[in-house]
């Protein structure tokens, strides 16, 4: 689907893009990183509307220096920010925008009501968009972005200023533009959490530079961690350390969860499986304890940083 | 297809199912100057409100009769009097109404340009297959045509009423023709310059307030300067200073080549040489203005 070779963007005082070369297969694929991390960027390059300085990119096995307006005609984008008007209708905009994407006058209509429809937009798609909540807008920016039929759509970071309900939502909703309507996705996010159960794929890009690419059950393995909070009580006065040790007792490793919100009274411990569930639940039951939360902590994109340090250490030790 | 064919009739016909799941579209994609000519309708529309909310169209109609109405009464006294001729020349009507005219611009031409600045719909545009310039020449000529219909719609009151009138055919045919001509120049004057103001603001007030500043302020200024040289009697400087605001540049071209009476003071528009830099003064601008308008566009992109 996608596929760029060595791909820089130099900008007169910041490297966006640095020689990248990432292939892109079918599927739902995650494109990770921080904010400035070159994601719009790349997306930009992709549709044909600025160039590279250096390196070369396909899309749909079109060049992007020659043919973007052919590109642009079979791939969708949804941006990160507000685009959308609010003064019209979400109908009476998306019948706009698809025929901007040369759809005739008919089809348009059509292809607007089953897209609406397919976002979950129903009644509400008559009145103006400025009377929309962010979900709603977020619904419409992405009918806009599929409602040509296109083979690839982009989006750019789709969940941005959603609460988590309206979240899981969209994810689920990207997930089936896949499996559903058989259209390819490259989705944006600075959150790895929420890609790794969306994505077939995950490319994680830090500083315009490729991190990581590899498929989401590779992400998976590296084990998910659990976030433990607990009450005091008169008999442990601090809980938090009562469950360390008990924990301890049992051959769980655990580590202050320094760094977080909530320092100090955070447990982080990696959870092997099911049993890790069981054996805290009846660790804290046994104490006599209050569960605050127990949660799994989304990954964030320096956990992957970490990594690659850790790794890229080890393979210089082993080197030695 | 056999299996297909055997179970189509046992499904009967009391039960049918409807596939509400996705659906492809193999249709025709009609590619780039279709997309062009679709912006360009949806903008013509826009100009005068059509699409958008009812508060929207109140002021472009408004100004639309206000244009007509003179042209209406003219109209009219001039068949109840029988008058040889029309009180006001054909090429003189947009000049006497050029206030509601850059009203108009100034209203509109935001609207059409400054709003997709404002609410960042100007990247869906270039995500899709149109390019910078096809987005510029469809919001030029899209407002350029709503002022044509503007300034050309009192004209054909005018004609139509002369000649139920039954004054003389090719004496208000030319008088008609020269008229269309110096109306669409003005018409893309002003929209060029309406929408390289507007195109520079997101926000609509300022860009209303800039466009009439531009229209008005240049045309007071210019207006002035010209009394006072012929006040002083150096009537070749009132020539060359109405170059310099886009209503008297048009008055001048017009006096010039389209048989039409200068509003200059002292009635005396400027000498076929002149005239000339007039004509591309004119034409450099309206080129200008498109150019600007490519060049601010090619930043914008997403």
């Amino acid at each position: 689907m996608i596929a760029t070779e060595s791909l820089s963007k130099r900008f007169p005082r910041v490297t966006a893009l640095d020689r990248l070369s990432v292939d892109v297969g079918p599927g739902v694929t995650g494109l990770v990183g921080a904010n400035g991390a070159g994601k719009s960027t790349l997306i930009k390059i992709l549709l044909g509307l600025s160039p590279a300085t250096e390196g070369r990119a396909e899309v749909l096995g079109l060049d992007v220096a020659t043919k973007g307006a052919d590109i642009r005609e079979r791939v969708g984008y949804m941006p990160e920010h507000d685009c959308l008007p609010p003064d019209v209708s979400a109908t009476e905009f998306v019948v706009h925008m698809a025929r901007m994407s040369g759809l005739p006058p008919t089809a348009a209509r059509e292809r607007t009501a089953d897209t609406l429809r397919h976002v979950g937009l129903y009644e509400e798609r008559y009145r103006p968009i400025g009377g929309y909540s962010t979900g709603m807008k977020q619904r419409v920016k992405l009918a806009q972005a599929l409602v040509h039929d296109p083979q690839l759509v982009f989006l750019d970071e789709p969940t941005n200023g959603l609460d988590p309900v309206g979240r899981d939502e969209m994810l689920g909703l990207i997930r089936r533009i896949h499996t559903d309507f058989g259209i390819s996705v490259l989705v944006t996010s600075h959150l790895l959490g929420e890609l790794e159960r969306t994505c077939d794929h995950v490319v994680v890009v830090d500083g315009g530079k490729l991190l990581r690419s590899s498929s989401t059950t590779d992400f998976t393995q590296t084990t998910t961690t659990l976030a433990i909070e607990v009450t005091d009580t008169d008999a442990h006065p601090d809980g938090t350390r009562a469950v360390r040790d008990a924990l301890h007792a049992r051959g769980v490793t655990v580590q202050d969860g320094s760094g977080l919100p909530g320092a100090g009274h955070v447990l982080l411990l990696t959870a092997e499986g099911e049993e890790t569930y069981d054996l805290v639940r009846d660790v804290i039951a046994d104490l006599g304890l209050g569960l605050v939360r127990m949660e799994q902590r989304r990954h964030h994109i320096s956990e992957v940083f970490k990594d690659s340090d850790a790794e890229r250490k080890e393979a210089v030790g082993h080197g030695n | 297809m056999a299996t297909e064919q055997s179970v189509a009739p046992a499904a009967g016909d009391q039960t049918r199912i409807h596939n509400i799941g996705y659906r492809n579209y193999d249709g025709p994609r009609l590619g780039r100057a279709y997309a062009r000519r679709s912006l360009y309708s949806q903008s013509l529309r826009g100009a005068y409100g059509l699409g958008r909310s009812a508060k929207s169209k109140v002021l472009p109609m408004l100004l639309f009769v206000v244009m007509c109405l003179p042209a209406a009464i003219m109209v009219a006294v001039a068949v109840a009097t029988k008058a040889k001729e029309l009180p006001l020349d054909y090429t003189r009507y947009a000049i006497v109404l050029q206030a509601v005219i850059s009203l108009y611009v100034a209203s509109q031409a935001p609207q059409s340009v400054s709003r997709d600045l404002r609410f960042k719909t100007v990247p869906l545009y270039f995500s899709r297959p149109i390019e910078t310039t096809d987005y510029v020449r469809a919001k030029y000529a899209s407002l350029a045509s709503a002022l044509f219909i503007l300034t050309a719609a009192p004209l054909v009151v005018l004609y139509v009423g002369a000649l139920l009138a039954k004054l003389d055919f090719t004496d208000q045919t030319k008088g008609f023709a020269q008229g269309l001509v110096s109306v669409a120049l003005l018409s893309l004057l002003f929209a060029g310059l309406g929408l390289v103001v507007a195109s520079v603001t997101p926000r609509r007030g300022f860009g209303i307030a800039a466009v009439i500043a531009v229209l008005t302020i240049t045309y007071g200024a210019v207006s002035t300067l010209q009394a006072i040289a012929d006040v002083q009697g150096s009537t070749g400087a009132v020539a060359w200073i109405g170059l310099f605001s886009p209503i008297t540049l048009i008055d001048g071209v017009q006096s010039a080549f389209l048989g039409a009476t200068s509003a200059f003071p002292g009635g005396i528009g400027p000498s076929n040489a002149e005239g000339a830099v007039y004509v591309l003064v004119t034409l450099g601008l309206i080129a200008g203005a498109y150019g600007l308008l490519v060049r601010r566009y090619k930043k914008v992109g997403l």
